[in-house]
Order: C-alpha cells, then structure tokens, then sequence
C-alpha cells in the first residue's frame, strides 16, 4: 500500500475528504460573515448563534410541526434571515454611526442572549435530529465510506457558497451592493434605497448561517454549543482570508478543512490550533490577509 | 537601626501566623459564622452541565430540606457557582469561597482538570472538598490529600468495570478515542489495564480536544484500526457526538462502541435506537430500589429529568457531610472530616459506603445494560441491570495507591 510519511495514503484521502466536509461548513459561516462585515462593517458575533438557531428551528420545525428535513432546509433559513432582519432594524441600524467595537459588542451579547435562552429551553446534551431517510447508506469512494448524507453537504455548500459568490460578481443587485459599500450616499443619490440593501445583506448572511445550521443538524447534536464550538475557527478563517473578500473566505474556508484534516492524521492534538497557527503567520507576512485589500 | 527593623518583620511574621492559625481552627462545639455553607461549584452552561450543573444545586438543596434546613441550630445555606471548565476560574472561586464566603464544604466539580486544582486549594485551606463529578483515580493517588474525598465513581471504576465485562463478552481487540486532558488520559489509563489484564489487546488511540466540533476524522481511524471495540474515553457532549457519529459511518456494523464513563443524560439525549445494547457501568441508577426511586422522582419533580450519578451524588455527599457536622458538634473542617472518614455512609444513593485512607468512597458497582426501544417502557426507562460489582472488586485496591497518606 503506498504511503506519505508513513501513514497510507488510502487513510490520508479519507481524511482529506472529511477535511473538505468541514471545509465547507467553515466556508458557508465565513461567507456570511465576510458578507456582513464587507458590506455593513459590522463584526457579527452573533454568527455561530444563529447558524445554532438554524438547526434548532430545523428541530422544532420537525418535533413542533411535523415538517421534515426539507422544509426545514427552506424554512429554517428564511426565519433566521427575517430574525436578522429583525435585529438589523431593531437594534444594529443605531450603531452605524458608532465605532464598530460597538457592533461587536451588541451581536457578542446576542449570541449569549441566545444561547442562554436555548440552553434553558433544551440543555446542552442537545437534540436529536434523524438523518433523512433519502441519505442513509454510504458511497463507496474506494479509499473510504462516505455518508450520503455527508456528500450531500459537501455539494449543496459548495453550490451556495459559489452561487452566492456569483450573485455578488456578476448581478445588478450585486452591484448595487458593492456600490452601495463604497458609497452609500452617492449610491442613495441615485434612487436605490440604501438602507434596504443593507438589511438585505444582513438578512442573506443571517440565512446562510441559519442553512448552515440545518445542514450540521441531522449530522452533528443539535445543542447551544454548537455555535460557539465552530464560531471562533470561522473567525479565524475569515481573518486569514482577508476581512470582506468573499471569494477569499470561501477558498480559505475549504482550504483550511484540508488543513486541519491532515493535522488529525499526523498529530491530532494540535487539530484546534493549527488554524491558529496559520492565522498568526499570515497575519505576519499579508496583515490584510491572503485575499484582502490594504485599505 | 537594621535590628529594630528586622525584629518588626519578625514580628509581622509572627503576627500573620497567628492570624492564619486562628483563622483556621474555630473553636470545638461551634459553627464557624454562625452559618453551614455548602458550596456547588460545578459546569453550569458548558458540555458537561447537564450532568451536573443546576441539577446538582437542587441536589444539594434536597439534601438540606431534608434537614429542616439547619443543623446544631445554625441554619444550613447552598451557594452556587460556575467554573467554566477552567482550572484557575475554579481554584479562584475556592479560594474565595474559603477566605471571604466562609464556605464549609465544596461540592460536585465536574471536569478533573479544575477538580485536581480546587483539591490543591481546599488541602491548603483545611477544609473539606467532596468531589462527585469529576472522575481522574489521581484524586485519590498522586494528588490525594486529607480534605480531598472522591464521592462517585472514578476512571478505575467506570473504566475496569465496562473494559472488563466487553472483553468478556468477545470484545478482545481495542482503539481508543481519548479526551486531551487529566480525566481522557486518566480513563485510558485503566482501562487499558483492565483490558489487558482481561487478555485484551490495545492496538491504537487518539487524542481529540476537549468539546470538539467534528469526530468524523478520529472515528475513520478507529476504524483502520481495525480493532473490534472502540473505547470512547471522553464525556458528556464528546461522547454523544462520537456515538452519533459513529452511527452515521457505520461503526457498529463491524466494531463495537464502548462508553467508559456514560451518564443517563447522554443515553437519553441520544435515545434508545443508537444506544442500545451499549454497556454502562455507573454508581447510581433511579429505578434500582424502592430508595433511589423515591428520592429520584422527587428530584424529577423539581427538574424535570431523572438525576445522574453525580447529581445524586451531591445529594449524598451534602447529607452525609450534614449528619457529620451533627455527630461531630462542629463544623471544624478537621473534626468533621473525622467523623466522615469513621461513618458506613447509608443513604439514597449509597449503601454500607465506607471512606478510606486516600480519599476515596468505595460501595458497590453497577454494571448496566442500555434496553431496546421495545424493553423500555419510558423515556428515563434506559437501564436493565446486568451485574453488581463488590466495592474491592470495582475500585483501585488500596494495595496499587501511588497516594502518600496511605500507610503499607
């Protein structure tokens, strides 16, 4: 059997693949966020919350309302986006004229006000979520088994995750968009209104994060901590791929999933630092980070 | 002139001492500020809240309800605290609680890490550390000390007892997927031995963080492994990912899953289809006999779910701290600690429970089996009792203590 440094590599493909499962989840959150903080200069703390959200809302929607996994990948994404919505107009919309630490702020008491409320509700052994009959069973990739289930992450990620992108290069709305972040107040001369845009924005990477959260939950308990557990490694992915470039955080997200997945075959303890690691040698030699602009 | 000043710093030495001094022993026949604290300090919004956490301050609470609320005339009050699972948040809160709260007793503490550091500030303090939720054997062997007592269980126990009824029963090959820190380590540790000395083989492990986010990758190689059981030597939310998991690789088609230390709260977070047939060795389960049912409904209508053992756990381990400060006419930390280490502890959770020379609490064990959705007939009915293990059988021998105050 051939081998990398003597680990086969049938074994190192394996975890390859399950890098790039996780890649994809990095690359979803980081999206969202890089969207949030390109277009609106906010930090949102509240990220890995409302990916949580996502997922308990695809549990109610099943237990509450009978709704399976479907639905809830339709549902849960838009009741998480009007909640963004909410919390954009509500709360967020007072503090543009602030300094951003302020933002930061608000979405960090957010994200506890949240999770606290869930862990009340629910505790934090979590709940059950069944995988979709439709993906039970496994692909036979040759070097491994993957779980249906898991495949169909990694397809529908990278299927938003570029969509997304695409809609942000190469649409009207797109441009309006960008236009709208350079500047505001000639792009609100023009008729477009501006503020709408921004809750948009808002409200689309709320969602992402929110389908992200049902997309982990038939995979992964469904608890108040699962937001917090993946929030800081997104933070750091964003970082290392250049705060606000889109296309950056999605390519540094996946990357990184590889990263980390070989670190678990050859030293594993240094699995949840080797992103850190990264980050910091990045932040060294480009401070905007690999994709980012020097503003 | 450097006399003078030298003989003021001795007296200021002097003076310090004598303040340590007094401040440590209150007078015999009395309670220290008129008040008997106990203090919970536990993982109260973390992974492994649910097995202790809120729960183990009810826990506590039943315990002093059922003494009317006070002990000797002095009224009994439970304080609670959060320590993150982080050793220095837990070694502060203690020492606080000793210096300036006037706590008598520290309760529960999940997570060996922050455990293994309150012990070190409580044996500095002179005062008394009952420790239920967490479990690492070195409590009680290279970190034992006087006014260190482990309640519950321990990595030997829970560890010896599942390693050794799984090869038993065919399971002779082992991987383990082990916790980074003093308890995965601690875990591993004996049932390693266990296995071996049953005629098993280890034939791998790795290590995953604490509360790790994806086990995917550490359940591909157990599975490469090829090894027939896969030791899961972690807790709480670790362990329900890795068994969710494993479900969804299709572990158990070919392997078997071994939880070395499972709560009632991961079986029931889980549910009963991926669980199944899972052995689970555990001190304490509520439908064992007319007094655990009793005391575990009453808990139920307070909370909701059934206790785990470490919850019930705190329950025992604050009553019979109460019925000592009552036989010994005192709170004092060393005349209480006194008449503990000479009681046969019978309560709720235990029975014929003796404390010894190390610190630790042995009683009986229990080895469990997890029922089929179609045995069970409830959601907390999760259990079916496989065998009960002898106290000397199930814990450390004191003949293997690496603990200093254990004279051989």
């Amino acid at each position: 059997m051939p081998e990398i440094f003597g680990v086969p590599l049938v074994a190192l493909l394996g975890q390859l693949m399950l890098g790039l499962v996780n890649g994809c989840f990095y690359a979803l959150l980081s999206l969202g966020l890089s969207i949030i903080f390109g277009m609106l200069n906010i930090i949102n703390f509240a990220h890995g919350a409302l990916y949580m959200t996502g997922a308990v809302f695809a549990w109610i929607a099943l237990d509450q309302f009978g709704l399976g996994y479907w639905w809830a990948l339709l549902l849960a994404p838009l009741t998480v986006a009007l909640l963004g919505v909410l919390i954009e107009r509500g709360l967020l919309r007072w503090l543009y004229a602030l300094d951003p630490l302020y933002g930061l702020l608000l979405t960090f008491g957010l994200a506890l006000v949240l999770e606290g409320l869930f862990r009340y509700r629910y505790g934090v052994s979590g709940l059950p979520y069944a995988q979709p009959a439709a993906f039970d069973g496994a692909f036979n990739l040759g070097f491994m088994f993957l779980p249906k289930y898991r495949g169909w992450v990694v397809v529908a990620s990278l299927l938003v995750c570029f969509g997304t992108w695409a809609l942000i290069e190469w649409t009207q709305l797109g441009a309006y968009l960008r236009a709208a972040t350079e500047n505001p107040r000639l792009v609100q001369a023009f008729g477009i209104n501006v503020p709408a845009m921004v809750s948009i924005t808002f409200a689309v990477g709320a969602g992402l994060a929110g389908l992200a959260g049902v997309l982990a939950a038939p995979q992964t308990q469904v608890s108040p901590l699962m937001g917090t557990n993946l929030i800081i490694v997104v933070f750091a992915v964003v970082v290392i791929g250049g705060m606000g470039s889109i296309l950056g955080s999605i390519l540094t997200g996946l990357g990184l999933g590889l990263i980390e997945g070989l670190t678990k075959v050859f030293y594993s303890q240094a699995s949840n630092t080797v992103v850190f690691v990264i980050m910091a040698l990045v932040l060294l030699m480009k401070p905007a980070g690999l994709f980012g602009r020097e503003r | 002139m450097k006399n003078t000043f030298n003989r003021m710093i001795l007296a200021g030495i002097l003076l310090l001492a004598a303040g340590q001094l007094f401040s440590q022993t209150a007078a015999p026949g009395k309670i220290s500020g008129d008040v008997v604290k106990l203090g919970v300090l536990t993982d109260m919004s973390g992974l492994y809240s649910d097995i202790g956490g809120q729960g183990s301050v009810v826990a506590a609470q039943m315990a002093v309800d059922e003494f009317g609320g006070k002990v000797l005339g002095k009224p009994i009050k439970v304080i609670s605290a959060d320590h993150q699972n982080k050793a220095d948040v837990g070694a502060n809160v203690a020492r606080q609680w000793f210096d300036t709260q006037g706590v008598d007793v520290i309760l529960d503490v999940l997570n060996s890490g922050v455990a293994l550091a309150v012990s070190k500030v409580a044996n500095e303090k002179h005062r008394i550390f009952l420790v239920s939720g967490a479990g690492s054997t070195r409590l009680t062997n290279e970190d034992c000390n006087p006014y260190t007592i482990h309640y519950v269980y321990d990595t030997y126990a829970t560890g010896t007892v599942t390693g050794k009824a799984v090869v038993e029963h065919g399971g002779n090959t082992w991987f383990f997927i082990t916790a980074d820190y003093a308890f995965g380590h601690s875990l591993q540790d004996d049932t390693s031995k266990a296995v071996t000395a049953a005629g098993g083989k280890v034939v791998g492990s790795v290590l995953h963080p604490l509360n790790a986010p994806d086990f995917s990758s550490y359940l591909l190689q157990a599975q490469a492994s090829g090894a027939k059981v896969i030791g899961m030597a972690n807790a709480g939310g670790d362990t329900i990912n890795t068994i969710k998991t494993a479900a969804q690789f299709g572990v158990s088609n070919k392997q078997t899953l071994a939880g070395l230390l499972i709560f009632i709260s991961d079986i029931h977070a889980l549910g009963l289809p991926l669980t199944q047939g899972m052995y689970v060795a555990s001190a304490f389960y509520w439908d064992l006999n007319d007094d655990t049912r009793k005391f575990s409904k009453a808990y139920q209508a307070k909370t909701g779910k059934m206790p785990t053992m470490v919850q019930a756990g705190v329950y025992s381990s604050a009553l019979e701290y109460l019925r000592a400060v009552k036989a010994a006419g005192t709170d004092d930390p060393d005349a209480v600690l006194k008449q503990l280490k000479g009681m046969t502890l019978n309560d709720a959770f235990v029975k014929n429970g003796k404390i010894r020379p190390d610190g630790r609490m042995v009683r009986d064990f229990y080895l469990f089996q997890v029922k089929t959705p179609a045995e069970s007939k409830g959601p907390w009915d999760v259990y079916k009792l496989i065998s009960t293990v002898p106290a000397d059988q199930a814990f450390q021998p004191l003949s293997l203590s690496r603990c200093p105050l254990v004279k051989k």
